[in-house]
């Protein structure tokens, strides 16, 4: 059998694609197969790149054009470009640098934009303090809610001593 | 042999081990992806110091290898048992790994994230694997500072596993519902609440030996706690489904499920070569003949142990030997009937 494409060398690529429920056989030379855009055999599918493929297709502000160009993580110099090709950021501070764009796809992928797991020991009393806050006030808002005001009070004495200790560590 | 081969393990005989995976990074590095040789070095030695050279009763237990110190056979090894990752090898020359006496843990580093923490248990014990896996995580953190952010949690190379960080999972064996063609079904419903089952064998959907390994998808926006409760819940439902699939095959047609597993052991016991997707396809009946009574005076921590040793790294690690594929095959007849007879 001789290739689709070039009609010239022996067809040693077979291919079945299924598109919209309807089977299509594709047979190529080795050539013309990594030439065809339909089967890139020097991109793989890879959990990586499709992974950033949702990248530009999540968020809802338009594509700054020379976004891809120029946005650069100043601490390990990877570019939007390379991040997208890779499916790997390099560095804690990208987090920062792509967050415009990160943001949406954190969203896609895990339903959550807000960590609520666990927080280093060492590191992370400052984080924990604000989480107590913040969990507190909801409690808060609940029993007023509820009309449960002496224990509206209690709460919003203890959020206060709380913040106090959160000024003294900043 | 890891613990969780042959090992004792509660509900062994459906669920062969419980696993938990922390992705950590160092503050100050660059991910693994964009370090350099000379800078990966350096992560080796601040993360195996924090367990080698603290003062923890982990100091005498660990030991660390670096992946260019060791061969190809010997990589291939650790990554049957499933203490290093595929990936941490391509990296040989920036990257190690830090394994306990026991083979629970594993800390490989400068896979795709600076610290991967791997615990692994035999049977169904997820929250007694965690336990660990946070207290190692613990014991890390007090020597390095870790990429932590307030709202999107422990940061990643890849953004999957930002949040927790954690992966948890269980290796567990369906051949029930595999027979009655439910696999797909469990897949869907799993799907919708953030888990995944996979092959743990084999490409694609397709599972060789009937080895499937369950896990997390989503790492952010809820606890360790939750997420391994969750799987805990949906390993549980699972097995339920797997037990009365059993039953059903059992009610409807035991003579021929009879037939089926005394036949594989028939050819296990007595076949001369053997290609892996072979045995793991026939040891998965004699595995399920063990736990419906049919086969008796074999152990299932046998089987664990022969399901693994039958891989070609291990296998040839045994045999002291480099093998072609044919050989191997030879071999692996050879251990298999030599395993089977006592």
């Amino acid at each position: 059998m001789l290739c689709e494409k070039c009609k010239q060398n022996k067809a040693t690529v077979h291919v079945t694609k299924i598109q919209n429920n309807s089977k299509m056989e594709v047979h190529l030379c080795e050539e013309c197969a990594r030439k065809s855009e339909d089967m890139s055999f020097e991109n793989p599918f890879t959990i990586n790149n499709f992974l950033t493929g949702l990248l530009d297709s999540v968020q809802s502000s338009p594509i700054k054009v020379d976004y891809i160009k120029t946005t650069t993580c100043s601490k390990c110099g990877m570019s939007y470009g390379k991040f997208k090709q890779l499916g790997r950021l390099g560095c804690s501070d990208c987090y920062k640098t792509f967050n415009e764009k990160l943001m949406p796809l954190i969203k896609n992928v895990h339903g959550s934009q807000q960590h609520t797991g666990k927080i280093p020991k060492k590191e992370g009393s400052v984080i924990r303090l604000k989480r107590d806050i913040m969990n507190m006030r909801k409690d808060l808002r609940r029993a007023i809610d509820k009309e449960e005001f002496e224990r509206a009070a209690q709460l919003r004495d203890k959020i206060k001593l709380l913040e106090k200790d959160l000024e003294i560590d900043n | 042999m890891p613990k969780w081969i042959d090992g004792e393990g509660p509900q062994n005989d459906i669920i062969i081990s419980s696993r938990i995976r922390l992705a950590r990074n160092l503050d100050e590095f660059p991910f693994p992806v964009a370090l350099t040789t000379e800078k990966s070095k350096e992560v080796i030695k601040r993360v195996s110091d924090t367990i080698l050279a603290g003062n923890t009763i982990l100091k005498d237990d660990f030991k660390l290898t670096q992946m260019n110190e060791i061969s190809n056979g010997d990589k291939q090894v650790l990554i049957e048992k499933h203490l290093i990752s595929p990936s941490l090898v391509e990296t040989s020359n920036k990257s190690g790994v830090m394994i306990n006496s026991d083979e629970s843990v594993s800390i490989m580093i400068n896979e795709e994230d600076h610290i991967r923490i791997q615990c692994l248990f035999p049977g169904f014990q997820l929250k007694e694997t965690w336990d660990l896996a946070n207290k190692i995580d613990d014991i890390i953190e007090e020597e390095v500072k870790y990429a932590f952010d307030e709202n999107v949690g422990y940061l990643t190379s890849c953004p999957t596993n930002v949040g927790t960080g954690i992966r948890a999972s269980v290796m567990i064996h369906l051949p029930a519902l595999t027979m009655i063609d439910y696999m797909n079904r469990i897949l869907q419903a799993v799907n919708q609440i953030g888990f995944t089952v996979r092959g743990l064998y084999g490409e694609g959907s397709e599972s060789e030996g009937n080895m499937f390994q369950i896990s997390n998808q989503v790492t952010l926006g809820r606890t360790e706690q939750e997420i391994v409760q969750t799987l805990i819940e949906v390993t549980k439902q699972i097995t339920n489904k797997e037990n009365d699939a059993r039953a059903t095959l059992v009610a409807n047609n035991k003579m021929k499920l009879e037939d089926r597993i005394c036949r594989s052991y028939g050819i296990l016991t007595n076949a001369r070569i053997m290609n892996s997707k072979e045995a793991l396809k026939l040891i998965s009946d004699v595995r399920l003949g063990i736990d419906l009574g049919i086969i008796k005076d074999i152990d299932v921590k046998a089987i664990n142990v022969l399901m693994v040793d039958i891989q070609s790294g291990i296998l040839q690690k045994i045999s002291e030997r480099n093998l072609n594929t044919n050989e191997r095959d030879i071999e692996r007849a050879n251990l298999i009937r030599e395993r089977l007879k006592s």
